[in-house]
């Protein structure tokens, strides 16, 4: 898993972001803006660190889901049935929580958005996020629910550090809040040695309080990036699972099979 | 050394034993069973001195079974066309019982075959293996790389992701740098003026019916031809010129059920880092399976870096590493096809690196270094040191070949024994 291979200095540092300390005394300042991504530290070293075995945090992440993304988003390889038995969910707590009116259980999880509309709304519809996390990895959906930041030239009135010019509002800003980026103008020499200025982030400052806080606001999106995980490859659980036997019947039969060798082999001098 | 003992030497005839009565004698009256079983495995005598480097034959074989099964399975619930094609994958990862495995057993056993073939071509490399009489034997083997890369290449388009639709796009293209034809082969090959439905239908069509096809015949010459020569081995000695009184090589035993035991261990050992792929890094961070792959085909949106999958990095380095697109191209394909001259560019009097000069060595060496660090290139972004980097091992990964001819020449070879070297493990 991606989310094991990680640097130490990077767990230190979320751990030490996520230990109360809020989340932007974490930012080293220099952290390029934009989605460039080569900077070291800041908000690019920010990682999701989310257990897709971790069952309470996934039904978690479902009512977040539901509950703020599925207006817009759809899941379209996702069924409400299959949601709930992977997740331990019962019937009656999907019926009442999960499913929209007029939803059946073996429904695909669609937005109830019209297409033509969200395209008129955002200039594009908003993606189907079955396989967001496998296409840009938990940590970019980690990071870009955590960057948002108010910018009046926008028809949001927000941005986004991760994803520059992004059509999409910060329907989490209830609860995180509004964020204002601080940048720094940067002289930097470019490949022919002249000088370039450019706009680096340096920190986010708080504008408008939300109704969490920074830790409770991490945690609100580990849950929905896991879940988001978890939607990505619903078989990723049992996979693993049943990895293990596969692999000690491989080794017992291997091992059995070296003994038939060597008793065969006996006779060759 | 000891004689082989008396069990190995005997003739180990099933003809003189067959019975009269029964199914078995119904069957060997009409088909010639028990002379096919004695030709290829209890009368086919291999070289008793086999070490790792000989699992990876009977490796690509295994594979190529389990790509074939897999890909049965796999064509009853694709859905071909480039509206149904992403969808459907994704039905038989979620959907489909057992689908998930069936697609991961799939898609890691592609990079698995390229995995297997290329430590057999190694193998090939570092004992001679394609030196005379065996010339007929590597073509055979050629000509399955790429039947292989073929297969490959038009397997990567069918989930039609967004990586497939590039890659196919950059690797189609090449065909357009070839002069006068280049542009209208490329539209004959795509069959519309971009990557399309008809060229998603035309690579699956390739895929599982004609390259297969193409594969199986090449695999059965590749066999025929290796019982006519007999395999060599690490000493680079030729066993059937020491007999015994029994007319079986001295230092031969019969493949079944000696090397059939031995090799049934190594597909073991196989199967167990194959599944911990399979089960635990089916993606294998990117390698096995890009991330932008997870996204349906976009004519409007570019990954941002195209990448081939890492069997085909060497070469799209390669291509890269020339400024200029046409001569890259011409480059890219020469690189490949040098492979073919090998047993003619080869002028060494041994055939294994275990009796060859310090020059040979230090060739293979460095040839072996530069398509790793090519391979690692090609899955970078193709800019400053990189670049340079990829002219540099370009330059020694032809001199391998190009100078092949002068140092095994003048270089001193050691003698080889008369007999294999063998230690019977206690």
């Amino acid at each position: 898993m991606r989310t094991h291979s990680r640097a130490l200095a990077v767990v230190v540092m979320l751990s030490a972001a996520l230990a109360g300390a809020p989340s932007w005394a974490a930012d080293e300042p220099g952290a390029e803006a934009g989605h460039g991504g080569h900077g070291g530290g800041g908000w690019q070293s920010w990682r999701a660190e989310n257990e897709v075995s971790n069952r309470a945090s996934l039904q978690r992440g479902a009512r977040n889901f539901m509950a703020y993304c599925q207006g817009c988003h759809s899941l379209k390889y996702v069924r409400y049935s299959r949601l709930g038995e992977d997740l331990g969910i019962p019937q009656e707590q999907l019926d009442q929580f999960l499913l929209p009116p007029g939803a059946k259980p073996a429904d695909y999880i669609l937005t109830t958005m019209p297409y033509a509309d969200a395209e008129t709304w955002f200039g594009k519809a908003p993606p189907d996020l079955s396989l967001i996390a496998r296409s840009r990895g938990v940590d970019y959906v980690y990071q870009f629910l955590k960057t948002f930041y108010a910018d009046p030239a926008k028809p949001t009135g927000v941005n986004n550090l991760r994803l520059e010019g992004t059509a999409m509002p910060h329907v989490l800003s209830e609860l995180q809040g509004v964020q204002q980026a601080v940048f720094k103008t940067v002289e930097t020499h470019g490949e022919g040695g002249q000088a370039q200025s450019a706009r680096v982030f340096e920190k986010f400052e708080p504008l408008v309080p939300g109704r969490l806080s920074e830790a409770e606001y991490d945690a609100f999106v580990r849950d929905t990036v896991n879940f988001l995980d978890y939607v990505g490859e619903p078989t990723q659980l049992k996979r693993k699972a049943l990895g293990i036997w596969v692999v000690l019947f491989l080794g017992v039969f291997t091992w059995l099979a070296y003994l038939l060798k060597k008793e065969y082999w006996k006779d060759v001098h | 050394m000891a004689q082989p003992a008396s069990k190995v030497g005997t003739p180990n005839s099933g003809v003189a034993v067959a019975p009269k009565k029964g199914l078995r004698a119904w069957f060997q009256k009409r088909l010639p069973v028990d002379e096919f079983v004695e030709d290829q495995l209890t009368g086919y005598y291999a070289p008793k001195n086999f070490n790792f480097w000989y699992y990876f034959g009977v490796l690509s074989l295994v594979v190529l079974v389990l790509q074939l099964v897999t890909g049965i399975f796999l064509t009853m619930f694709y859905k071909v066309g480039e509206a149904t094609a992403f969808d459907s994958v994704e039905f038989i990862m979620r959907e489909v019982e057992w689908g998930w495995l069936i697609r991961y057993l799939h898609s890691t056993g592609a990079s698995a075959f390229f995995v297997v073939v290329y430590l057999h071509m190694f193998r090939a490399l570092l004992y001679g293996s394609y030196k005379a009489p065996r010339e007929l034997l590597w073509l055979f083997g050629m000509a399955i790389y790429l039947a292989l890369m073929a297969e490959a290449f038009m397997g990567y388009v069918l989930p039609w992701g967004n990586m497939s639709f590039w890659g196919a796009q950059v690797i189609v293209n090449l065909f357009g740098t070839i002069p006068a034809i280049g542009p209208g082969l490329v539209e004959w090959i795509r069959g519309d003026y971009g990557i399309a439905d008809a060229t998603l239908n035309r690579f699956f069509a390739l895929h599982v019916v004609a390259i297969p096809l193409a594969l199986l015949l090449l695999v059965t010459l590749h066999l025929v031809a290796l019982r006519r020569v007999g395999s060599s081995n690490p000493d680079g000695i030729e066993i059937k010129e020491k007999l015994a009184a029994n007319g079986k090589p001295v230092d031969g035993i019969p493949f079944h059920p000696y090397y059939t035991l031995k090799d049934l261990v190594g597909v073991g050992v196989f199967f167990i880092l194959f599944s911990i792929i399979v089960f635990f890094v089916p993606t294998l961070g990117g390698l096995f399976l890009e991330a932008p792959n997870f996204e349906p085909a976009n004519p409007l949106s570019t990954p941002e870096h195209i990448a081939p999958v890492w069997y085909f990095t060497p070469y799209y380095a390669i291509l890269r590493a020339v400024p200029d697109q046409q001569l890259g191209a011409l480059l890219m394909f020469a690189s490949v096809a040098l492979f073919l001259f090998l047993p003619w560019l080869d002028r060494s009097p041994v055939k294994s690196m275990r009796y060859r000069g310090w020059m040979s060595r230090t060739a293979l060496a460095v040839f072996t270094v530069s398509f790793i660090v090519l391979m690692y290139l090609g899955l970078q972004p193709a800019e400053g040191l990189y670049v340079l980097l990829a002219r540099i091992f370009t330059v020694l990964y032809f001199a391998f070949f190009l100078l092949m001819p002068i140092y095994t020449r003048i270089e001193r070879v050691k003698p080889v024994p008369e007999r294999v070297t063998y230690h019977a493990h206690a």
